[in-house]
């Protein structure tokens, strides 16, 4: 097919799939326990009150009319004002999401400078000692959960030597990236295991490729094999990887954010669920989703883009 | 298919079982072993817990690790070992109760819209794309918002939003494997479809879902324990390694042997799991 049209298609399919997100989000948040107008006015207010706020929700309107009324103000960039914050819920979130992204950019940094080499070095090493050795120790990583590598870090780096600060979020970007060290590290350490995985099985895969024991036959020196032809593939694989796994690192982060205390919108999501603040919930929901989808998009695209088996299909 | 002409059999050593083949991988034994273990203590904690999980000793708060208590004591003079082992029915439980019956449900609608395919195979791919849209963790804490707190409400939320990976594998093996001649001689022998479905095509295509189910189980112990520190999952003052780590929080300059000693039991399962879900990858996967 072609490029054009596979990307049309591929947008095309996103409208389908948000609707249901937000029919997802919608009845979700609907569900949820509790009455929202009580929520917002406390429980001492009179009910007129409550049916006054009732009436501006549009909550007597039948659950279709809601449901378009949900649609059309989140197109319009409302989802509401948030209870806990008492602010516009764009407005709140807006100001944790930088937070958010920082840490996430900065844990998969970490984790790719973390993999990177090593799974060079068990590649090239493969079936012998410091393979075995790597592949254990991120063996092991994979079964530890963020919270608890975090903890970990917390308890010695932070608590017990006092290298790092035990939480909080920097002003300047050394401070930011001194103040989210641990809680990017929690979040690479389990990233960087599953990329190591992946990186070195793709250049294996690479090597054992007959145009690169070609590439050997004709006696190109290793330094260039690696650069030009084993780089690239498991350049592309990586960067797949990473795109399709922004689901796991957004969970990843969320964790962590809540167990280093980072103002982010993960430690958000859970303060919202915890107030029943459910416009804040909604909206962090959607955002959360938005993100996911726009990452799965790129990645498509840089996919199509860089390898070209995938312009075919 | 082992079936050789007489000379080439005499020539060739005897065909090893799959299972000595497997036997002789370290990692798969040993997460065989671990499971095993895992398992006894999950059935019987008492019969390795050295104290009543449950004993409450305020002569003995938060003692650092000991002879007599290896992984100290808690702040209610708890020992920690015991309530670590008392924890594995609940963690290994998870394991089990929030996979199976995404498995079910997965492996069911997987296999149904693989074989008819048409409008109901492009809902369900709408479906798997707005769920895959959600990151895992946020869509099951969205679902435990709305249902409460709470193991079995814990379960129900994975569940909801599990189901899809496995119907995704599903779905994808029974499609490769209708390319096959059987499932074609299938139809033309006038089979019912459920037969062709549940009878041969089925047995064929699950072998990738099962692998998936054990790493799902890793999975499910990570999960389910997060939620559990997060405080969404199983409550205090159940035991449980999620809430252990949460209660011991509070204390990580001052006894963090509290936090620390339930999470070696979480890796241990979680690599166990791992473990023998990359044997079975390996010792399942078909052999040229």
């Amino acid at each position: 097919m072609d490029r054009v049209q596979y990307i049309l298609k591929r947008l095309l399919l996103m409208i389908p799939t948000f609707l249901l997100v937000m029919v997802i989000i919608f009845v979700l948040v609907r569900l949820l326990p509790g009455d929202p107008a009580i929520a917002i006015a406390g429980d001492r207010a009179s009910d007129a009150d409550l049916a006054a706020i009732r009436a501006r929700l549009g909550l007597n309107e039948p659950m279709i009319v809601q449901f378009w009324l949900f649609l059309t103000n989140t197109l319009q960039g409302d989802l509401g004002q948030s209870i806990l914050m008492r602010a516009p819920v764009t407005e709140v979130i807006a100001k944790r999401l930088p937070v958010t992204g920082f840490l996430t950019v900065y844990a998969v940094a970490l984790s790719l400078l973390i993999a990177g080499p090593l799974a060079f070095v068990a590649a090239l090493n493969r079936g012998r000692w410091p393979d075995t050795v790597i592949r254990t120790v991120f063996q092991v990583g994979l079964s530890m959960p963020v919270f608890y590598i975090g903890l970990i870090l917390l308890t010695f780096l932070a608590a017990q030597l006092r290298w790092f600060p035990v939480g909080g979020y920097g002003g300047s970007f050394i401070e930011k990236l001194y103040h989210l060290f641990l809680p990017a590290v929690a979040v690479a350490l389990y990233t960087s295991a599953i990329i190591m995985r992946n990186l070195r099985s793709a250049i294996i895969e690479v090597l054992d490729a007959e145009y690169v024991q070609f590439a050997r036959a004709k006696g190109l020196p290793d330094r260039l094999i690696l650069g030009r032809h084993v780089l690239r593939n498991a350049m592309i694989s990586t960067v797949t990887l990473l795109g399709l796994s922004i689901g796991n690192l957004m969970s990843g982060t969320l964790v962590t954010e809540t167990v280093f205390a980072v103002p982010g919108v993960g430690r958000l999501m859970l303060e919202a669920i915890f107030a029943r603040d459910y416009p804040l919930i909604q909206g962090l929901t959607l955002t959360f989703a938005v993100l996911v989808s726009v990452v799965f998009l790129l990645t498509d695209l840089f996919q199509s883009t860089l390898d070209p088996r995938m312009r075919l299909t | 298919m082992t079936e050789t002409s007489p000379l080439s059999a005499a020539a060739a050593p005897p065909q090893k079982s799959r299972l000595q083949i497997a036997l002789r991988k370290p990692g798969f034994v040993i997460g065989m072993v671990i499971i095993g273990l895992s398992t006894l203590l999950a059935v019987a904690p008492g019969l390795f817990a050295p104290y009543d999980p449950n004993f409450i000793d305020y002569t003995a708060v938060r003692q650092p690790p000991s002879w007599a208590h290896p992984f100290g004591t808690d702040m209610l003079g708890r020992d920690s070992l015991s309530r670590v082992i008392s924890a594995y029915s609940v963690n290994m439980q998870m394991a089990v109760l929030a996979t199976v019956f995404a498995l079910v449900i997965g492996v069911v609608v997987g296999a149904l819209v693989g074989y008819y395919r048409g409008l109901a195979d492009m809902i369900f791919g709408r479906i798997v794309d707005a769920i895959i849209t959600f990151p895992f963790l946020v869509l099951v804490i969205a679902v435990v918002a709305v249902l409460g707190p709470g193991l079995v409400n814990m379960y129900i939320a994975i569940t909801l939003v599990g189901w899809v990976y496995y119907a995704r594998l599903m779905r994808a093996e029974v499609i490769a494997q209708m390319g096959n001649d059987y499932a074609a001689s299938g139809v033309v022998m006038g089979y019912s479809d459920r037969r062709i479905i549940f009878r041969h095509l089925l047995p064929n295509a699950i072998t990738p879902v099962v692998v998936y189910w054990m790493t799902d189980m890793a999975l499910a112990i990570l999960l389910g324990s997060s939620l559990g520190y997060l405080g969404l999952g199983a409550q205090p003052p159940q035991a449980e390694w999620g809430v252990l780590i949460a209660e011991g929080r509070n204390f990580i300059t001052t006894a963090w042997w509290l936090s620390l000693m339930p999470g070696i039991a979480i890796v241990l399962t979680g690599l166990g799991f791992s473990l023998i879900g990359d044997g079975l990858a390996d010792l399942l996967r078909p052999r040229g």
